[in-house]
């Protein structure tokens, strides 16, 4: 199983790319996680723009979109809610709603924070756009708050509490994109 | 009780399958100060021995708006990806005159819930080519949030956009078949 894992931060030390790193040295064997680090290259949306194809950078993020089998997000929080970079890649990779990439895709919000909260606005808003976009949302929660006492200064994630919580979420995402898990009636 | 009354008080026996040309399948849900619509086309229809069974393909589901099309069939309302049909079952027919209720058995999203489908009858009459017909026009409403489908927006006065409850609406014309 392949899992694209897309950070919301830009940030050379960001906390939530550490929680990514680190999720993929968590995964189980038959899950590779593939870091996305084109987040920077991702132009202003602009409708003006966005033909077929759309610019490079955008194809490349929708390609890697459409060949993942799930996707795992980690995203600070700005202002109570997404970083505009973010909702900007998202904003083109949506495009065109009804056939976009993440159409039925399976999907993973966890998020961080320097203070208490861990960022659970943000986690709240960015599922809640992913749905709107078509997107499969699995029911996994985590918000690691006070993130600059669990990542150390060479960017290790050191708290097992969050290492076993990043399994867990793993594990529920991948359970969402197994069909088989979802067949059964409630 | 005379013969004439017997008749409309019968459930139809035998089989009969639904002429989807002349029937549909619809919803309405209450929507900010109006109404939303929309229809299911791909879809079959039996009354067998006194059992209605309707299946309907959730993906073939036609509104004005292909991006409401997208939505409507994302994991948020129906999943057709995971969850590509809605089911009807009933259990029993309780006609009284041109009214009838049908208990049974709902299913949307692959969660199943019991629900009554009420109405009324029509026929059975001969139609201009020799065969046959029954008419049910039957409709319930369900909360759709029993079913997985919990997606609103808040309007500016707080209340959500969306109501819960949905009216589902199945106008079949039945053709009976020979033995």
């Amino acid at each position: 199983m392949n899992v694209l894992a897309i950070s919301g931060s830009l940030r050379a030390d960001s906390h939530n790319t550490a929680l990514l790193r680190a999720l993929r040295e968590e995964a189980p064997s038959g899950v590779e996680i593939e870091l996305w680090d084109g987040l920077r290259e991702i132009p202003p949306y602009d409708a003006d723009a966005d033909g077929a194809p759309g610019p490079a950078t955008v194809e490349s993020l929708r390609s890697l979109v459409r060949d993942a089998d799930a996707v795992f997000f980690a995203t600070p929080e700005y202002n109570s809610s997404i970083p505009g970079a973010l909702k900007n890649a998202l904003d083109w990779a949506s495009r065109p709603i009804a056939t976009n990439a993440f159409r039925n895709k399976p999907v993973a919000v966890i998020g961080s924070s320097a203070g208490a909260f861990g960022g659970v606005w943000a986690a709240a808003e960015l599922r809640k756009v992913l749905g709107a976009m078509g997107a499969r949302v699995a029911d996994a929660e985590l918000a690691v708050g006070h993130a600059a006492e669990k990542i150390d200064e060479s960017g290790c994630l050191v708290d097992d509490d969050v290492r076993q919580s990043l399994r867990d979420a793993l594990a529920t995402l991948v359970a969402v994109t197994s069909p088989s898990t979802n067949l059964v009636a409630a | 009780m005379s013969a004439t009354e017997q008749i409309e008080q019968a459930i139809p026996t035998g089989t009969w399958t639904a002429d989807t040309v002349h029937s549909g399948i619809t919803f309405e849900v209450p929507y900010a100060v109006a109404t939303f619509r929309g229809e299911v086309p791909a879809f079959e229809a039996s009354l067998v021995d006194g059992t209605l069974t309707g299946v309907a393909q959730i993906a073939s589901l036609t509104v004005k708006d292909e991006n409401l099309h997208a939505h409507l069939t994302s994991p948020e309302f129906f999943d057709a990806e995971r969850h590509p049909e809605v089911t009807f079952v009933s259990s029993e027919i309780r006609r009284d005159g041109d009214s009838v209720e049908l208990p049974g058995e709902l299913t949307i999203k692959g969660i199943t819930r019991p629900a009554t489908l009420a109405g009324t009858i029509t026929g059975p009459a001969v139609d201009h080519l020799g065969a046959t017909r029954v008419g049910l026009h039957l409709q319930t409403t369900v909360d759709r949030t029993q079913f997985g489908m919990t997606f609103n927006m808040p309007l500016p006065n707080g209340e959500p956009a969306l109501s819960n409850d949905v009216t589902l609406k199945a106008e079949l014309t039945l053709v009976g078949q020979e033995a």
